[in-house]
């Protein structure tokens, strides 16, 4: 278990695992959990446990695509209870800057050492529609404002935080949709704003994610950040049509559909391809690790990344 | 509306030459603006604002007014209200997630900047909005500001000898004055 309140090892600014892989230059992986709708922590630890054979953070999730779930506060306080390293998703959505500031207090207190600034997905989206959006941060402002009770020790109100939280501040991106030319600058002001590692959204479009990586590195951001590309298994070709027009954020290109539909076995192909995926990844410079987000397929994360041979040369 | 939002953003270049003169004129106003109290002139020129600003920019009068950092294109018209760029929802074509009718504002803002000459401030992360001081106006603000601003360099010329010598300033206070000094006690100020 780690211990908040001893200082980082040098140069680092958490107790994260996450962070350590990443610093010391080993391809890292992250996997996202998918939240029970349950109150009995069995199913956290359920969940939790095929991702925990290969991950190095779990993602607990903040009422993604603005269904209501288990609390990412709550599971990331269960994942450290069971020794897991959860990186605690906070979406700006749901909280003003009083909530999310105390919470990320009470979430390193509870040994969480890895964050993930989020904007949120519309109410509109998810299943209350009716809900009221807050939005009072926004990602950046909120990676701003969490570096600075980090850093200063500071409340975004001047008052002074006696220990500060130790966390590693991660913030995503959506390298695949528009405005396209413009998303490797905001990436630029992520880092600006205090983000250390980005998880990107599902990639599916190779091509299209190597010119953005590429213009990343002309803007220098590899050195200043590390980068986790986002994949995962698709279902089935229907599936991943719905996802592309219900999901926000989400680009998969019809070359990939076709070969879903084309397949034999989707299941089997959507597997295939998500393998392929991150091998393909670890190839592109300035990828550090991928975030596996595998939606109702926790079970098939540890042999896609086994069979991706990525950790192969990791000695476990 | 929209459409005349969109004209501003596309005119961005002009709209940012208008919004620097105005600028100007209010910090130039800052005296005056000061003497009749800032408290009265709030509402008057609040009104007038929002007349305006609502016609050009679909303005929501958030008081914190950004303009000049987000290319022309208000981004309290974002359904996120985000002052920080773009969400990750944006649509094919360019559209917002929430409203897909209407096109995303932030994609609207990087391209209004890209015509501007200070269309770098885009890049600056900028802090939440303020929700106090909704419905205020931010053209005074900007004056008191600026005008804070300018008193605050003066005043740090004006006193740098009396910091650069304090204990001539303990014994002789008059060889390194502190105080404001009188326009008649100065030879060839007005």
């Amino acid at each position: 278990m780690s211990q908040p309140y001893s200082a980082p090892p040098e140069g680092h600014v958490s107790h994260s695992r996450l962070e350590r892989v990443l610093r010391s230059g080993r391809f890292a992986i992250t996997a996202e959990l998918n939240p029970p709708d349950s109150a009995d922590p069995a199913d956290v630890y359920e969940a939790a446990r095929p991702l925990g054979e290969v991950a190095d953070a779990i993602n607990a999730t903040d009422a993604s695509g603005a269904n209501c779930h288990m609390s990412s506060i709550g599971i990331s306080a269960l994942l450290t209870r069971a020794g897991y390293s959860p990186v605690y998703q906070i979406s700006c959505r749901d909280r003003n800057r009083i909530a999310i500031q105390g919470d990320v207090l009470g979430a390193a207190a509870m040994g969480v050492s890895n964050v993930l600034c989020l904007t949120g997905d519309g109410v509109g989206v998810g299943d209350q529609p009716g809900a009221k959006p807050v939005f009072d941060f926004d990602s950046l402002s909120l990676l701003r404002t969490i570096k600075t009770m980090r850093d200063e020790r500071k409340f975004l109100s001047g008052r002074t935080i006696k220990n500060p939280p130790q966390l590693f501040l991660g913030a995503a991106e959506n390298p695949c949709i528009p405005p396209y030319d413009w998303r490797p600058e905001r990436l630029a002001k992520k880092v600006e704003a205090g983000a250390e590692y980005i998880q990107t959204n599902y990639i599916y479009d190779v091509p299209l994610f190597e010119k953005f990586m590429a213009r990343v590195r002309d803007l220098g951001l590899d050195k200043k950040v590390y980068i986790l590309a986002g994949v995962g298994p698709l279902a089935s070709a229907r599936a991943a049509r719905w996802m592309r027009s219900n999901v926000p954020g989400i680009h998969v290109p019809d070359a990939v559909i076709d070969r879903m539909e084309k397949a034999e076995k989707p299941g089997q192909e959507g597997k295939k391809i998500c393998v392929e995926l991150i091998q393909q990844m670890r190839e592109i410079a300035g990828v550090s690790g991928v975030h596996v987000m595998a939606y109702r397929k926790e079970h098939e994360v540890s042999e896609i990344i086994r069979e991706s041979g990525v950790l192969a040369s990791r000695k476990r | 509306m929209y459409r005349i939002r969109l004209f501003a953003i596309r005119h961005s270049r002009s709209f940012e030459w208008i919004y620097k003169r105005l600028e100007r004129a209010m910090i130039a106003l800052d005296p005056l603006l000061g003497k009749i109290g800032y408290d009265r002139v709030e509402r008057p020129v609040a009104f007038v604002e929002k007349c305006v600003k609502t016609v050009l920019f679909d303005c929501k009068m958030c008081g914190q007014c950004v303009l000049s950092s987000t290319g022309m294109s208000c981004p309290m018209n974002c359904p996120k209200q985000l002052r920080n760029g773009p969400c990750g929802g944006v649509r094919p074509g360019g559209f917002c997630e929430v409203k897909p009718d209407m096109k995303c504002v932030w994609a609207l803002a990087w391209d209004g900047a890209s015509r501007m000459k200070g269309g770098a401030q885009i890049h600056t992360v900028l802090p939440p909005v303020e929700r106090n001081l909704e419905g205020s106006s931010s053209w005074l603000r900007v004056s008191r500001e600026k005008a804070a601003h300018l008193r605050e360099a003066r005043e740090k010329r004006r006193t740098a000898i009396a910091d650069a010598f304090p204990d001539a300033r303990a014994n002789e206070p008059s060889a390194a004055p502190l105080a404001e000094e009188p326009a008649q006690a100065v030879k060839g100020s007005k």
